[in-house]
């Protein structure tokens, strides 16, 4: 055989060197004219014949119904092809644009459209990973009316500077079985008391999760005097001492945890499962309608209820942004617009279909429009319609990630 | 032509793996223009120690190889040593290769739904037996020591160690040496253990390292069984690359080398009890006894088969209920309802991914198929001995996918090569050829050469007798190595994900971004599609040379 592997030899450092080379030298090369969004005309003539590659979570089968619906009428309204990649972690789409990016291809991208907010934002955007401005010159943003909602301009507390679009908007939401429990906990201090009485009944997703994460801010603004700390990046204050009472209430709360706090479960949507099981007695969601459809997918009893705390719960928008090396940014561009027009926020927010919350400005839109918001009659599993004004904005993103470092110092070894 | 197959087949496993472990190391040790990392640092190193568990999540990946290695290999031995053929042995012996087939994550879901507080088990029993009218609060499945995980690998190790066991043993004529030892006495099960198994080992221990190496860096079944606080090293690293805390990449590949590092250390410390066993057997070998432990040796080897068989297609019986099931609480062991609702919901979305697996799976399968009959047909006609550079390739069973792909996403958009259905293939190749090459190098390696001779010596060519008597010989091996690369290629989560951007979207791969939303009914839906499709192809390989073989019989009359 070693007369076979020799020229072998000889490939693999030639190949090896070649790469090394090609590297570098794709660094050096300059990207593409980018398409103007103020100039929208061109934009639409352009994206026509584009194929528009969405990266979105794909978890959700309503979700994913949602998108092949809006994949159909941009190929029957604008001539754009949708291909929707389902990602079982946002993270890894953020992973395949910097890998892009190490490798010098940044022109000819893999991705056009993201799903995506807070800290996956934060981060392609402190890496310049990301295309814009152009949020706020697509036709239909105007409808959001963010001079009056601002949260549709800010993520996290960091201003998007038109570097994504909003899409939708949830906000944490909590659901039990009304025919086991009849009067569940409406703040942090009575969980704890309900937790003690009914052990092993209710949990968080394990850290980094996304809805996990979401569940330490929610205790952290109940819990600490200091919220305004929260709103400014983490290092500009005392986190020990900010965090303090969350880490004794956590210490508290975990041995009457699901499974005394020995694990976790691994998802937000698994918390789901396990209600389903029997396992828990209490869960939360990030989708205010999440119970609504698992009642109507034989997940939960009909018994199940959902409600907000009495303090408020945190909620966000979600949003869509362009990766800088997109091939197809007229497209993608065309298709946030789309995203956004009201024909689509209303199909999006309609139970049968996904039951995601519209970002428009409902009341400033015409009554035509208003007209397709209508619902028929309230699921009821689902909450009631004045049930989320109570919404707490997000903390900076350096919060999230300060606290899922500190918690699986604390907890992440049992 | 046929000389440069070896060649080929090496490059294209030796290359890409090389090419993905060197972009995996020059960020391991700081290196990373793109992120700002210019000069040499051991950074990245100081910061993956610094994780808290890592100890633990290291010593688990490190003990579920080996543990769950040794107890499937002991199982498939003994099974092996006390099968005699009956009724029940053939039953499972058929029972297991299609079990083969069945992915990893169909397997871990189904059998964590088994094993749970809530799962069926508990059901059954439920409140009849033990009184629990809700599930018992009691961590199983997701245990920190990690016995659910190991317990999953010995599930799907098994089926494969078996038929790696069963393609070897022929060659060894183990009839003739039963025969042999019980005409001098020894009870079947210890004459087999005495004299046949000495012979067998050697045959097996490539396959057996590939199972070590896979046990140990196993991310699918981790994630879904495997303990969580911490979890193990491969899922860690799986969850730092995609950390959208961009510095976290440089730390994920420091963990990739590790897990290298792991992997290999597991394969040594394999080896060096390879040869304890060995010096401390030598005597058992040889000391004349005869009976002892037959009877308990014989018991385990026909139960522990027969349970693990039987929990894994338990596994899936699960699965399927959850597939059609309505409302469903514990403690009923039934579904209140059926419904088709989560077929049909799915029926939409199953075509293209349905295609383009069966495009992947047989493109690849039959590129790695004819690359590998063209190396052994090399080396019968140039009468070599099988090389000892072909361990190279196996080298993609053995360095651990977490470890090389992510690099090799980097080296490929290096050279501009950009994900698309031709490299998803490719990456499939990877791992379909080397286990094409093990379920069929030995069965073409023991065709009996007269026949050939015989087709030679009537005037035939060598490409003739190739293709009209050695292929229709080996007709059923062949076969069932093509459903094995079918297999191993259906099966593939991280390179199709990774090699193709998320655009080439496979049963498997969709599969897994719907088992994040954590619906049990979908996930049903969808491990039973993917389940099907190799098990249609083992189907097929099974009874095609039967049908084939009737027709053959047919014509000659």
């Amino acid at each position: 055989m070693p007369t076979d592997l020799n020229p072998l030899r000889g490939t693999f450092s030639t190949a090896l060197a070649t790469t090394l080379s090609t590297a570098m030298l794709a660094l050096a090369l300059p990207a593409m004219a980018n398409p103007d969004p103020s100039d929208w005309q061109n934009v639409v003539a352009e994206a026509e014949g584009q194929t528009v590659y969405w990266n979105a979570w794909g978890g959700d089968t309503r979700t994913n119904r949602y998108i092949e619906w809006v994949a159909e009428q941009m190929q029957a309204q604008f001539g754009i092809e949708v291909e929707h990649v389902k990602l079982d972690d946002t993270g890894s789409a953020v992973a395949r644009v910097l890998a892009e990016k190490q490798a010098g291809n940044s022109d000819d991208g893999s991705i056009d459209l993201i799903w995506i907010n807070g800290e996956n934002f934060a981060a392609m955007r402190e890496n310049d990973l990301l295309f814009g401005p152009f949020a706020e010159a697509l036709p239909h943003f105007a409808l959001t009316n963010a001079a009056e909602n601002p949260e549709v301009v800010t993520d996290f507390t960091l201003p998007t500077e038109g570097y994504e679009s909003p899409w939708g908007k949830a906000q944490i939401t909590f659901y039990y079985d009304s025919a086991q429990t009849e009067a569940p906990p409406q703040d942090m201090p009575s969980l704890l008391d309900w937790a003690e009485e009914n052990p092993g009944q209710f949990s968080y997703p394990r850290i980094p999760d996304f809805t996990g994460s979401t569940f330490l801010k929610q205790a952290l603004i109940e819990l600490t005097e200091q919220d305004e700390a929260l709103y400014q990046p983490v290092s500009e204050s005392d986190f020990e001492a900010v965090t303090e009472p969350l880490w004794a209430y956590l210490d508290a709360l975990h041995p009457h945890l699901w499974r005394s706090g020995r694990t976790f479960p691994d998802s937000g949507p698994n918390l789901r499962t396990l209600m389903s099981d029997g396992e828990l007695s209490l869960a939360f969601s990030f989708y205010p309608t999440d119970a609504a459809v698992a009642v109507m997918e034989y997940e939960l009893p009909e018994s199940v209820r959902s409600y907000v705390l009495a303090g408020g719960t945190l909620g966000n928008v979600h949003f869509v942004a362009i990766p800088y090396n997109s091939p197809h940014k007229a497209g993608a561009m065309v298709l946030a617009d789309f995203l956004l027009s009201p024909q689509a926020q209303a199909e999006k927010q309609s139970l049968a279909m996904w039951g995601d919350r519209s970002v428009l400005d409902i009341a400033q839109l015409d009554a035509a429009d208003q007209a397709l918001f209508q619902q028929g009659e309230r699921h009821p599993s689902e909450l009631p319609a004045d049930a989320l004004s109570n919404t707490l904005p997000e903390p900076h993103p350096s919060w999230m990630t300060a606290l899922q470092d500190a918690w699986l110092e604390r907890y992440g070894v049992n | 032509m046929l000389r440069l197959a070896p060649a080929l087949i090496i490059a294209l496993l030796v290359l890409p793996v090389g090419a993905g472990l060197l972009m995996v190391l020059l960020p391991a040790f700081g290196y990373l223009p793109a992120l700002g990392g210019h000069t040499a640092s051991l950074a990245p190193w100081q910061m993956l120690f610094a994780q808290p568990g890592l100890e633990r999540s290291v010593a688990i990946s490190f003990a579920s190889g080996l543990v769950s290695t040794a107890l499937a290999l002991m199982m498939v031995v003994l099974f092996l040593a006390a099968s005699r053929g009956t009724w029940l042995d053939r039953s499972i012996r058929r029972l297991v290769s299609p079990l083969l087939a069945i992915p990893h994550a169909a397997i871990a879901f189904g059998f964590a739904f088994l094993i749970a507080p809530s799962g069926l088990v508990a059901r059954l029993i439920s409140p009849s037996l033990t009184g629990w009218e809700r599930p018992p609060d009691a961590l199983i499945v997701n245990d920190p020591l990690g016995l659910s995980l190991m317990a999953g690998l010995v599930l799907k190790e098994v089926p494969f160690l078996l038929l790696m066991s069963l393609a070897a043993l022929p060659q060894l004529a183990p009839e003739k040496r039963l025969m042999l030892a019980r005409s001098l006495g020894y009870s079947p099960t210890i004459a087999w253990l005495k004299t046949v198994l000495p012979s067998l080992y050697p045959l097996i221990r490539l396959p057996v390292y590939a199972v070590i190496a896979y046990a140990t860096s196993v991310v699918d079944m981790a994630l879904i069984l495997g303990p969580t606080l911490p979890p193990t090293l491969s899922v860690s690293i799986l969850g730092w690359f995609n950390d959208p805390d961009i510095s976290h990449r440089f730390m994920a590949s420091a963990a990739a080398v590790l897990q290298l590092g792991i992997t290999l250390a597991a394969l040594l410390c394999w080896w060096l009890l390879e040869q304890l066993i060995r010096t401390l057997t030598r005597g058992w070998l040889t000391d004349g006894s005869r009976q002892r432990g037959e009877t308990a040796l014989r018991l385990f080897g026909r139960s522990a088969l027969l349970i693990s068989s039987s929990m894994a297609l338990a596994a899936l019986i699960g699965l399927g209920l959850f597939s059609v099931a309505g409302f469903w609480r514990f403690p009923e062991v039934l579904p209140q309802m059926l419904t088709l609702d989560h077929w049909q919901r799915s029926g939409s979305m199953l075509a293209s991914p349905l295609l383009t697996t069966a495009l992947v799976g047989l493109i690849s399968t039959t590129l790695a198929t004819a690359l590998v009959l063209a190396t052994l047909e090399n080396e019968h006609r140039q009468h070599l001995q099988p090389k000892r550079s072909l361990w190279l390739l196996y080298l993609p069973l053995l360095v651990p996918q977490i470890a090389f792909l992510f690099g090799l996403i980097v080296a490929a958009e290096s050279v501009g090569i950009r994900p698309q259905l031709g490299l998803v293939i490719a990456g499939h190749l990877l791992f379909v050829l080397p286990y094409v090459y093990l379920s069929l190098a030995e069965a073409y390696r023991q065709l009996d050469p007269r026949w050939l001779q015989v087709a030679r010596s009537l005037g035939v060519s060598r490409s003739a007798a190739f293709w009209r008597v050695r292929l229709p010989l080996l007709l059923a091996p062949l076969l069932t190595a093509f459903a094995v690369g079918l297999a191993i290629s259906i099966g593939q989560y991280l390179p199709t994900q990774l090699l193709g951007a998320g655009r080439v979207t496979t049963v498997t791969t969709e599969a897994v971004a719907l088992a994040a939303g954590s619906n049990r009914r979908l996930i049903g839906v969808w491990a039973l599609v993917q389940a099907g499709l190799p098990l249609i192809g083992f189907m097929l390989a099974l009874t095609l040379p039967r049908l084939l073989g009737a027709q053959h019989r047919e014509h000659a009359s």
